[in-house]
């Protein structure tokens, strides 16, 4: 996998995709701060949404303890997996006990994240994507690139040529003279999944909550195929990062308004599921829970970097992102696209790898991202944490053993991370669009924003804005002693 | 260790800057958000949820006078050409007293299989709750409701709610209602996507078209 600056360097080139993106990102976005400005206690909900996250963060081995027994008295049964791997076996022997070689799959970041259809597939199991998007992502051979509209780097007239060529190949084919109206290509598609969802034996989610109190699980969505997974099939697995849990049935009140409202900007979303456990004749016959760690206990040691285990995935940082909005989800290179990307995964990864140490530089840290982050996370102060971890190394959970990471003194690491900063430098517009957001907001309080921001800042407060500019990052991080260049491997001269 | 112990003892190790002492209720969480939007009569609540079903492109029909509710089901059923209608076990009969015989009734049990139902042309529920802030009808598979899949193949879903005591304000007030054990479904106009170029189209999985009757006092009857 590149670096984040040479992907983003291939995707800002590629003008369609980059003009897919800013029509999604700014559509998403007006759209959004309307459905937030409906709600005059927004701040409130948002700050209550962070503080139960917080507290169910700070005893989560004891919400989890409460999860597990609710789940398992309501007649569901629960798995633990410490790593991508280990979650992967257990659904795998999961779906071998059934004997069945087909899943429907809801779409679920976390399943993404372990690379669940990969190791399905290995073992002769084959996991089809039911949400449009996905599809089409899966058909196309090809990753996902936005957390809410993960095809968006696809415009219809490529779908259709995806659906009228692959389609087959998975089942039933696309209608002859299919058209590149979305209509016609929802229908396509309804028709071809209909399919497998009739026949389906085994269902595979995610979950966007789980209650502990009940043990009750939430899956949130539009089109029904969720409903259609979580129904259907007789064996139902659901895999969940443990930081997914919420204490109690009430605090989804909070939960059901923030998310719908970020997310799609809609008052509600079609479609929400919940269940607990099994019912009688109604659902699938067997619940297996599959509780994942995969770096989330890393993440839950760092004081600083803890609050993004309160991520919702609404993604709407990804669509007020400077840098997202030209790079494109792919430059991330993890299930996690963005700026909840840019820190997530190189907490849950480590930022050993030059992908990994390059994402926390990602960012102008113009701090919009912060501003519309409906659980609150500072991602800008997670950055510049981060980003000093990689360039002076420093204590650091990894698989759950403290340790002490060393400076990437002239490593890649360090070298992918200076490369990134260059290339945010090399990219003027981009820079100017974080700096004039930031620079602004500073000054001026109360506050609106300009341009593109004007929207979202005419409804809302405006954020604090991180102290520390990128240019002055630049600034500190570079010594401001004019050695401007050259400087790869060096270490932080301050 | 086993990997339940291990993942345990991770977040153990992780959480060593809470003090020991610390219980959740000491970690504050303010619910000084509103349980309503707004201070509204209960006509206008009932006026509210129609029009945001309608927003959601859910096609809304009132029943107020008394018994006009069987002859309106029977109506959107013809309307659309339906041959079957699925019917949970607990609907009241006489909301269906109206449909000729022509059209099959189709019984929810246990035996009725995703490819029967993917045959069925309609189905028709009651609610347990409908959130006029929202647009949002919830189904807890009540009788009068049936199982969650009954709801979600056939193509045309008639859901009727009682103004007078199924029609609450906001989503706080809703869960309040809920029973978490029930399987819960929340329904907020017919299925949709946005995935091609953000162009909303109706129904990829789901009942394409939702019908919702907002039945007055008199004629829903009580089940
Ligand atoms: S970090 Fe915040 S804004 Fe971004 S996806 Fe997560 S919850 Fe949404």
């Amino acid at each position: 996998m590149p670096a984040f600056p040479q992907a983003a360097d291939a995707s800002t080139r590629n003008t369609q995709l980059r003009a897919n993106l800013r029509h999604a990102t700014h559509t998403i976005r007006a759209k959004r701060a309307a459905a937030v400005a409906e709600l005059d206690d927004w701040s409130r909900l948002r700050a209550a949404g962070a503080a139960i996250k917080d507290r169910t963060l700070r005893h989560l081995d004891q919400y989890l303890e409460q999860l597990e027994s609710a789940v398992t008295a309501a007649g569901g049964q629960v798995h633990w997996a410490a790593d991508a791997d280990e979650a992967n076996r257990i659904v795998t022997e999961l779906v071998r006990a059934t004997g069945e070689r087909e899943v429907v799959k809801v779409k679920s970041m976390a399943t993404q994240e372990i690379g669940l259809n990969g190791a399905l597939a290995t073992a002769g199991i084959t996991a089809y994507e039911t949400d449009l998007a996905e599809l089409i992502v899966q058909l196309g051979d090809d990753l996902p690139s936005h957390i809410l509209v993960p095809a968006i780097h696809r415009n219809r007239g490529e779908i259709r040529d995806i659906f009228t060529e692959k389609m087959s190949q998975w089942g039933r084919p696309a209608p002859e003279g299919l058209t590149d109206a979305p209509a016609d290509l929802a229908e396509a598609a309804r028709l071809h999944l209909r399919e497998k969802f009739l026949n389906a034996k085994v269902g595979i989610s995610g979950a966007n909550f789980m209650v502990a109190e009940t043990g009750t699980l939430v899956v949130v969505e539009s089109e029904g195929n969720g409903r259609m997974c979580l129904t259907l099939p007789e064996t139902l697995i659901s895999v969940v990062g443990i930081e997914k849990v919420v204490p109690t049935f009430q605090d989804l009140e909070v939960f059901l308004q923030l998310l719908p409202r970020s997310s799609t900007a809609e008052r509600m979303n079609p479609y929400t599921s919940t269940w607990t456990g099994t019912t009688d004749a109604d659902g699938p016959r067997a619940f297996h829970l599959v509780l994942l760690d995969n770096g989330r206990t890393d993440t839950l040691a760092d004081t600083v970097g803890r609050q993004a285990l309160r991520c919702i995935r609404c993604s709407a940082c990804l669509n007020v992102c400077p840098v997202y909005e030209r790079a494109g989800g792919h430059a991330y290179g993890s299930a996690y696209p963005g700026p909840i990307g840019a820190i997530l995964t190189p907490q849950l990864r480590g930022t050993q790898s030059e992908l990994d140490a390059s994402l926390p530089y990602a960012s102008s840290l113009c701090g919009a991202c912060y501003e519309v982050c409906p659980v609150a996370i500072d991602i800008p102060e997670i950055l510049v944490h981060l980003r000093e971890r990689v360039v002076e190394g420093g204590p650091a959970s990894v698989r759950g053993t403290r340790t002490v990471i060393k400076p990437a003194k002239g490593h890649a690491a360090e070298r992918a991370a200076m490369r990134a900063a260059r290339w945010a430098l090399d990219h003027p517009r981009l820079l100017r669009t974080g700096q004039r957001l930031a620079s602004r907001t500073r000054r001026f309080h109360p506050r609106r924003l300009p341009g593109p921001g004007r929207a979202w800042s005419d409804t809302r407060e405006l954020p604090k804005v991180p102290e520390e500019s990128f240019r002055d990052w630049w600034q500190r991080t570079r010594g401001g002693s004019g050695t401007g260049s050259g400087t790869e491997g060096r270490k932080k001269t301050t | 260790m086993d990997s339940r112990a291990l993942v345990m003892a991770r977040i153990r190790r992780a959480l060593t800057d809470v003090p020991r002492t610390e219980t959740p209720g000491e970690v504050p969480v303010e619910r000084t958000y509103h349980r309503v939007h707004g201070d509204r009569t209960a006509a206008r609540t009932v006026d509210l949820l129609a029009e945001n079903l309608a927003d959601y492109r859910a096609l809304v029909h009132r029943a107020d006078a008394p018994s006009s509710l069987p002859a309106l089901i029977a109506r959107l059923l013809a309307d659309r050409g339906a041959t079957s209608v699925a019917v949970p076990p607990g609907l009241p009969g006489s909301w269906l007293s109206d449909v000729p015989d022509t059209v099959r009734r189709v019984p929810d049990t246990a035996e009725l299989t995703p490819h029967d139902l993917d045959a069925v042309s309609s189905v028709v529920t009651g609610c347990a709750v409908a959130i006029a802030e929202t647009g949002t009808v919830v189904l807890d598979a009540a009788p009068d409701q049936g199982r969650r899949r009954i709801t979600l193949v056939p193509d045309h879903h008639i859901c009727v709610i009682r103004v007078t005591d199924q029609v609450v304000d906001s989503v706080p007030e809703a869960l309040e209602r809920l029973d978490p054990v029930r399987p819960l479904t929340w329904i907020s106009g017919p299925s949709a996507t946005s995935d091609i170029e953000l162009d909303r189209v109706e129904g990829v999985h789901g009942p394409r078209t939702l019908e919702v009757i907002l039945a007055g006092p008199e004629s829903a009857g009580q089940s």
